[in-house]
């Protein structure tokens, strides 16, 4: 198998093991990475929420907010989010790509 | 690491984006100059690695989580301009489309970990593994230190983002108008963690990768030179 090939079965992989980055964290009670609290969170520990952080926080609705943690059962949900993620990432890439790499090589 | 909308106030936010906007124009610039048909396959398995490892949350018992960039290694692989075009694609995505981190902050976000970090990490491991062969250890040594260092700083630069608010933006009555935290909560809190743990997993993921590649296809180590020496002549 070429490299390139056993890159993208790794790719593979690390989608199916994605939900592990949501599993271990609740296991061990770990909270949100520093800094990326919601609001509410914000209000328990300095005991306001900043004004301008506020108005901010709720300027952009994702489509499939934190990864799909809240559908369809989180790990499926955590792991379609991974597929998909790549999926565009890929593409995008590839579309770039037509635009930026040499055309004598193409 | 991923500075969520609110945070940073307006100021900062464009700040961010103005200083990115040349830095991605000279990316293109580079990479369109430099990446040939061959290694487009391994920049989009580059970004997508870099999109799935952020997803990898470690935790910290009882505290707070963080994860690897993975921006190290594609740098080491396709260079520091072609991983910025490669990590940059990646936020935006996961801004747009998952909210982790927000759509003012992009220009920060990507400054940490689509610029400092894919550069440090680069020269850090050209200067160690300098004039080594292709299968020495000490490749494997320098992209660890790479990793590690290069994480780090990246941290630093988020806390410095985050701790800075407090003095550009209050409100009459004290309150912090965006991030409420200072310099003297942010930076170390960020900067502990990261060298305790996270910096750690960057360093790993970096070192066992290049180990890898180095026994099933050292040609890949190289990648980047043999096209600088295609485009000399």
């Amino acid at each position: 198998m070429k490299t390139v090939t056993k890159l993208w079965v790794g790719l593979g992989i690390l989608i199916l093991l994605s939900p592990l980055g949501l599993l271990l964290p609740e296991h061990f009670k770990a909270q949100e990475a520093w800094g990326e609290w919601g609001t509410d969170k914000i209000k328990e520990m300095v005991g306001y929420i900043p004004r301008g952080l506020e108005k901010l926080s709720s300027l952009w609705q994702p489509p499939i907010p934190d990864y799909g943690q809240d559908r369809g059962g989180s790990v499926l949900g955590y792991m379609f989010s991974a597929l998909l993620g790549i999926l565009i990432v890929v593409s995008i890439i590839f579309l770039i790509s037509k635009f930026l790499s040499k055309k004598d090589n193409l | 690491m991923h500075i969520p909308d609110g945070y940073l106030g307006p100021a900062t936010c464009g700040f961010f984006y103005l200083i990115m906007l040349p830095i991605w124009t000279v990316a293109s610039r580079a990479v369109k100059k430099t990446l040939n048909a061959r290694q487009v396959p391994m920049l989009a398995i580059g970004a997508a690695f870099s999109f799935v490892i952020m997803m990898f949350n470690i935790p910290i018992p009882g505290g707070s989580t963080g994860h690897a960039v993975g921006g190290v290694l594609v740098a080491i692989l396709l260079g520091p301009w072609a991983a910025c075009i490669a990590i940059t694609v990646t936020l935006v995505i996961q801004a747009l489309l998952f909210g982790d981190g927000g759509i003012t902050a992009i220009g920060a976000n990507c400054f940490n970990m689509a610029f400092v970090l894919p550069f440090t990490g680069y020269y850090i491991y050209k200067l160690i593994s300098y004039n080594c062969p292709e299968n020495s250890k000490r490749r494997v040594f320098a992209a660890g230190i790479a990793g590690y260092l290069a994480l780090n700083l990246a941290a630093l630069l988020t806390g410095i983002e985050f701790g800075l608010q407090p003095l550009l933006h209050h409100a009459a009555s004290g309150q912090s108008l965006y991030c409420p935290y200072g310099l003297n909560v942010a930076v170390p809190a960020m900067v502990v963690e990261h060298l305790l743990i996270f910096g750690w997993v960057e360093a790993i993921v970096t070192a066992l990768v290049i180990k890898y590649l180095q026994k099933h296809d050292p040609k890949l180590l190289g990648i980047k030179k043999e096209v600088e020496d295609e485009n000399s002549h």
